[in-house]
C-alpha cells in the first residue's frame, strides 16, 4: 500500500508538467502542474509516513525485457526517511515557484521548468526506492538531467548557463563513476539487485575500490568537500524554488547512496568509518568558513549545504565506525543523528532558499552588501527566515538542534571510551562546536545584512514593480509550512524517534544495541527543554512588553555623535565576516582589491574582498587547463591533409604486420 | 524540591551581587570607596521604571536580544549543579543544550545590534560572534575531558564529586585554566573587553547595546549578570568538586565560592590591561589548545 502510494505520487508529480508543454494556455498548464505536484506530494508523503510509522517493508518485482534489468522497487524505513522531506519540500517549492518563476516573467521557460521540476521529484523518489542496479542508474540519470534543465531554467542568464555546464560535467563524472561502481558491485555480489555483499569482500581490494568509487560517485552528488565544485554556482544561479529542491533533497540522494551501500556490507572496516568521519569534519568546518566569505546570499546558502552534508557524513562516520568497532549503540546514535539531520536539512534549507529568493527579487540583487532593511518590506518573510536561520544554526528550540544533539551524543559516547578510536571521536566534538558557532556567525550576518538595519543605497526595482508588492499567500504559505515542520520536529523530536531508530537499524544491520534509542538519547527531554525555551522566552517577552507599554518613543540610532549618519555607514556583510575569513585565509584565499585606508583624511578609498572556490580555481581548473594543453599538442597529428592520414593508416598496418 | 527552589532563588536573586563584588574589588585596588555592593539591584530598579526609546526603523528583533539574553542563561542554569547539589534538570547530553542555549542568546543579541543599523553596533556584533566561535571549541574540549574523567554524559555527572583531582589532576588543571579564559571572554571582562570603557571602537559587548535603554537595557544588564553567575558556577565546580556532609553547608560553600570567583575576576581586572583586539583570537586559540592538551593527557 505505502509503496504504491509513493510510486503513484512520484508518477503524478512527474506527469503533472506534461500538459503544460503541449497546451497553448499557460494558465491551464500551470494549474495542472501545480495540482499534479500537490496531489502527488500528498500521496507520496502519506506513503512515506505510513512506511515510517508501521516499519513494514514492501517490495514490487516485475521482470523487464532488458538483460540485467528488472522493475524491482522496495520501500523500507530508510527510504521512507528520505522520501518524506522530498515530497514536503517539493510541494512547498512547487507552490512557491509557480508564482516566483511564473509565466508573466518567463513565458518561454516557465512551462518547461515546471515539467522538469516534477520530473526530477519523481526521479528522486524512484532513485530512493529502486533496488535494481540498472533501474537505479536510469532513475539517477533522469534525475541528474532534469536537474540540469532546472539549473538552466533561465535561458537568458549567462551565469545560469555556465553553472549548468559545470553541473552537467560534475554529474556525468558522477554517473560514470557509478557505472564502474555498480559493475564492480555486480561482480562482487553476483546479483543485479541491491543485495548484501558476501562477508569478506569489504576487507579485500575490491571492497576498497567499491568504497572509493562510492565516495566519489555519491560524494559528487552530495557536494561533499572537495567534490562540491558544482554546487555553489548551481544553487546561486538557479531559480530559488529549484535551489530549494536541489539543496534540500536532491543532493541527499548522494547521502542515500552512501548509506544504502554501507548497509549492504556486513563487515565494514574501521577505516571506512574514519574516512567518512574525516571528510565530514573537513566538509563541515571548511564549508561554513567558505560560506562566511560569500557576498551572494544564495551562494552563501549553497556553501551551507556543503557544511550540513559534512555534519550528516560526520554522523554516518560515527555510525559506521561503531559498526566496525562492534558497538551498536554508537552505530544507532551516529546513523540516527545523521539521518535526522537529512530530514531537518531537507526542511530548513528550502525554507531559507525560498526566503532568500524573495529577498533577492525585491532588492533586485543577490549581493548582501547592497541589501538591508528588508524586514520592513517583507515582515513575514523576515520572521520565517529567522526561523530557518535559528534551525540551521542548530539552536534550540528548533529541529536543527535535535539532530546535531544526536550527532554530538554519538561523538561524546564514543569519545569517553578507551583507545585511539575514542581520541579521534574526541576531536570531532570541538570541530562540530566550531562549525556550529561559525554557522551562527554566518546566519547573524546573512539575516542582519539582508533584513535588518537600513537599505544600503538605492536598490534597483525588480521588473518595474514597486519594492513593497506585498507577501502573497503563495509565497508565505510554503515557507510557513516548512517552518511549522521545523518547529514540530524541534518541540516534539520524540515523534520521529521510532522511525529514526528503524531507519538506523536498516542502515546498520547486525547486532542490536542493548538499550533502545529512547534510553540512549532522550529526545523527549530535548523536546521538553525546547518547549521550556519557548515558554520562558514568551514569559520574559510579556514582562518586557508590560514595562514598555508605559512610554515608548522612536528616536534616531545613536551614532557616536556623528552629525549625519548614512545607511552606507552600516557594517556590511563583508566587514562582519572579516575576522573568521582572515583566520581561514589559508584555505579561503580571499582575493583583495584596493588598499585599506593608510593615512588620515583619505580622499577616497576602495576595498573589495572576494572568496572564490579554492578547490575549483586552484585544483580543478589548472588540471583541466593542463589536460587541454596536452590535447592541443596532439593537434600536430590532426591537420586535415588526407594523404597524410592515409599514410598513418598504411604505417599502422605495416607496424601491425611486423608484429605478427 | 527544596533544593530546586533554593537553586531558582539563587540564580534569580544573586547575579547582580556579583557585579557589585567585582566593582568593590576593583575600587579597593584603586583605593576608592566604590559603588555600594547592591548597586546592580539599584540600577535594575531604576531602569525598569524608565521609559524607552526605540531606534527608528528597528523591528521586533531589537527587543528579542534582551529577552533571549535573560531567558537562555536562566534555563541553562537549571542544567548546572550548584556546588554539591544536583541540577534540577539532568539528562545525558545536557551539556550540549547548556552550551547551545548561550548560543541562542548570542544569535539574538548580535541580531538586535544589527537591527539598529549603527556601524558601531555592527562592529561589536561581528566581534562577539567571531570570538565566541573560538571560545566554543575550548568549552567542548573541556566537556570531552570531563566526560572521559567521569565517564558521564551529563553536567551533574561530570561535575559531581569524585576522585577527579586525585586521578586526573593535570588534565583538570589545564581544563580549569582554559575555562577561566572562556569565563572572562564570554562575559566580556578584561583582558578581552573592558566593561567600564565607553569607547565604542574597543568594545565588544557594551557596544552592541548602545541603543538599548530603559527596561530593555535593564534586561540586558540582568541577562549579562546571570550569564556571569552561571559560568562562574560552572568554573567553580571544576576547580572545587567537593561536597560537604551537610547540604546547608554546601549551599553556603557554593555562594562563598561564587563570590570568590567574582573577587578573582575583580583582581584580574585590577592588575591587567585590556589586550589589543588583534591578540584576542590568539589567547582564545591558546585556551583551546590548553583544553585540547588536557584531553590528550587522558588518552589511554
Amino acid at each position: 500500500m505505502s509503496l504504491l502510494l509513493v510510486l503513484g505520487g512520484a508518477l503524478l508529480c512527474a506527469a503533472g508538467g506534461v500538459p503544460g508543454l503541449l497546451l497553448r494556455r499557460a494558465e491551464t498548464g500551470r494549474r495542472l502542474a501545480l495540482a499534479g505536484s500537490l496531489a502527488g506530494s500528498l500521496l507520496g508523503l502519506a506513503g512515506a509516513a505510513l512506511a515510517a510509522v508501521t516499519g513494514t517493508v514492501e517490495t514490487i518485482q516485475r521482470s523487464w525485457p532488458l538483460p540485467g534489468a528488472a522493475f524491482h522497487v522496495s520501500l523500507d524505513a530508510l527510504s521512507a526517511l528520505f522520501l518524506a522531506p522530498l515530497f514536503l519540500a517539493s510541494a512547498a517549492a512547487a507552490v512557491s515557484g509557480a508564482r516566483s518563476f511564473g509565466d508573466e516573467a518567463h513565458p518561454d521557460d516557465a512551462p518547461r521548468t515546471r515539467f522538469f521540476f516534477g520530473l526530477s521529484t519523481g526521479a528522486i523518489a524512484l532513485v530512493l526506492v529502486a533496488r535494481n542496479l540498472l533501474l537505479f542508474l536510469a532513475a539517477w540519470e533522469v534525475m541528474a538531467l532534469a536537474a540540469f534543465f532546472l539549473v538552466t531554467a533561465d535561458r537568458e542568464s549567462r551565469e545560469a548557463r555556465d553553472a549548468g555546464r559545470l553541473y552537467l560535467f560534475a554529474t556525468h563524472v558522477s554517473t560514470l563513476v557509478l557505472f564502474g561502481f555498480f559493475a564492480l558491485f555486480r561482480s562482487a555480489s553476483g546479483s543485479t539487485e541491491l543485495v548484501p555483499l558476501p562477508a569478506g569482500v569489504a576487507g579485500s581490494d575490491a571492497g576498497t575500490a567499491l568504497f572509493v568509487l562510492c565516495l566519489l560517485g555519491f560524494g559528487l552528488k552530495a557536494g561533499l568537500l572537495p567534490l562540491h565544485i558544482w554546487l555553489p554556482p548551481a544553487h546561486a544561479a538557479a531559480p530559488a524554488h529549484v535551489s530549494a529542491l536541489m539543496s534540500g533533497v536532491l543532493i541527499k540522494t548522494g547521502i542515500y547512496g552512501i548509506v544504502r551501500f554501507t548497509s549492504l556490507v556486513p563487515d565494514p572496516p574501521a577505516s571506512w568509518g574514519d574516512a567518512l568521519f574525516l571528510l565530514g569534519a573537513a566538509s563541515a568546518v571548511l564549508g561554513v568558513a567558505f560560506a562566511l566569505g560569500q557576498h551572494d546570499l544564495k551562494r552563501l546558502l549553497a556553501w551551507h549545504s556543503v557544511e550540513n552534508i559534512g555534519i550528516i557524513v560526520l554522523g554516518l562516520g560515527v555510525g559506521l565506525g561503531g559498526r566496525a568497532a562492534g558497538r551498536p549503540e554508537w552505530a544507532l546514535l551516529g546513523f540516527a543523528g545523521g539521518l535526522f539531520h537529512v530530514v531537518n536539512h531537507g526542511l530548513f534549507k528550502p525554507l531559507l532558499f525560498l526566503g532568500a529568493g524573495e529577498a533577492a527579487h525585491v532588492a533586485g540583487t543577490r549581493d548582501m552588501d547592497r541589501m538591508g532593511g528588508l524586514a520592513r518590506v517583507l515582515p513575514k518573510t523576515a520572521l520565517l527566515f529567522v526561523a530557518g536561520a535559528v534551525a540551521i544554526s542548530g539552536l534550540p528550540p528548533l529541529n536543527g538542534f535535535a539532530s546535531e544533539w544526536l550527532v554530538y551524543l554519538g561523538l561524546f559516547d564514543r569519545a569517553r571510551a578507551t583507545g585511539a578510536d575514542a581520541l579521534r571521536a574526541a576531536f570531532g566534538v570541538p570541530a562540530l562546536a566550531l562549525t556550529g558557532a561559525l554557522a551562527l556567525a554566518c546566519f547573524v550576518k546573512a539575516h542582519g545584512a539582508v533584513f535588518l538595519g537600513n537599505a544600503r543605497g538605492e536598490a534597483p526595482q525588480p521588473h518595474g514593480q514597486p519594492a513593497s508588492h506585498g507577501e502573497p499567500p503563495a509565497h508565505v504559505g510554503p515557507m510557513a509550512l516548512l517552518a511549522a515542520a521545523c518547529a514540530l520536529l524541534g518541540l516534539l523530536p520524540a515523534v520521529v524517534a521510532p522511525a529514526l531508530a528503524r531507519a538506523a537499524a536498516v542502515a546498520a544491520p547486525g547486532p542490536v544495541p542493548a538499550k533502545p534509542l529512547a534510553e540512549l538519547a532522550s529526545l523527549g527531554t530535548v523536546g521538553v527543554a525546547a518547549l521550556a525555551v519557548v515558554l520562558l522566552v514568551a514569559a520574559v517577552a510579556l514582562l518586557l512588553r508590560r514595562r514598555l507599554a508605559a512610554e515608548t518613543t522612536a528616536g534616531p540610532t545613536w551614532d557616536c555623535g556623528y552629525a549625519s549618519p548614512t545607511a552606507r555607514m552600516q557594517y556590511t556583510a563583508s566587514s562582519f565576516a572579516r575576522g573568521p575569513v582572515g583566520w581561514f585565509g589559508w584555505a579561503l584565499r580571499p582575493r583583495l582589491k584596493g588598499a585599506p585606508v593608510a593615512k588620515l583624511f583619505p580622499a577616497s578609498a576602495r576595498f573589495e574582498s572576494h572568496v572564490l572556490d579554492t578547490v575549483l580555481d586552484r585544483a580543478v581548473v589548472p588540471v583541466f587547463r593542463a589536460g587541454a594543453w596536452l590535447a592541443r599538442q596532439g593537434r600536430v597529428l590532426q591537420h586535415g591533409k588526407m594523404q597524410l592520414y592515409l599514410l598513418y593508416v598504411v604505417a599502422t598496418l605495416v607496424a601491425l604486420l611486423f608484429q605478427v | 524540591m527544596i533544593d530546586t527552589l533554593v537553586h531558582l532563588a539563587l540564580v534569580l536573586a544573586l547575579p547582580p551581587l556579583l557585579t557589585g563584588v567585582i566593582a568593590k574589588t576593583k575600587a579597593a585596588f584603586a583605593g576608592r570607596n566604590g559603588p555600594p555592593l547592591l548597586q546592580g539591584y539599584y540600577d535594575l530598579a531604576k531602569l525598569l521604571r524608565k521609559g524607552s526609546i526605540l531606534p527608528a526603523g528597528s523591528t521586533w528583533v531589537f527587543l528579542a536580544g534582551p529577552v533571549a539574553g535573560v531567558a537562555a542563561p536562566l534555563l541553562a542554569s537549571l542544567l548546572l549543579p550548584f556546588g554539591g547539589h544536583e541540577a534540577p534538570l539532568s539528562f545525558a547530553g545536557d551539556m550540549i543544550l547548556f552550551a547551545y542555549l548561550f548560543a541562542l542568546a548570542r544569535f539574538f543579541t548580535a541580531s538586535a545590534a544589527l537591527d539598529t543599523g549603527s556601524a558601531f553596533e555592527g562592529m561589536g556584533a561581528a566581534r562577539e560572534v567571531a570570538f565566541s566561535a573560538l571560545a566554543e571549541p575550548a568549552l567542548f574540549f573541556g566537556f570531552v575531558a570531563l566526560a572521559r574523567i567521569s565517564g558521564s554524559l551529563s553536567l551533574s555527572g561530570m561535575l559531581g564529586s569524585g576522585p577527579g583531582w586525585v586521578t586526573a589532576g593535570a588534565p583538570l588543571v589545564l581544563v580549569a585554566a582554559s575555562w577561566a579564559v572562556v569565563l572572562l571572554a564570554e562575559n566580556c571582562r578584561i583582558p578581552f573587553d573592558d566593561p567600564n570603557t565607553h569607547l565604542a571602537l574597543t568594545m565588544i559587548h557594551e557596544v552592541m547595546v548602545l541603543d538599548h535603554g530603559g527596561p530593555a537595557f535593564g534586561l540586558v544588564l540582568y541577562g549579562a549578570a546571570v550569564k556571569l553567575f552561571v559560568l562562574s558556577a560552572l568554573f567553580l565546580r571544576v576547580v572545587f568538586p567537593f561536597n560537604a556532609t551537610d547540604p546547608n553547608l554546601d549551599w553556603l560553600a557554593f555562594v562563598a565560592g561564587v563570590l570568590l570567583v567574582a573577587i578573582g575576576i575583580g583582581v584580574v581586572e585590577s592588575v591587567m590591561a585590556r589586550l589589543k583586539l588583534v591578540k584576542v583570537p590568539q589567547l582564545l586559540v591558546g585556551a583551546c589548545l590548553l583544553s585540547a592538551f588536557g584531553m590528550l593527557l587522558l588518552a589511554r
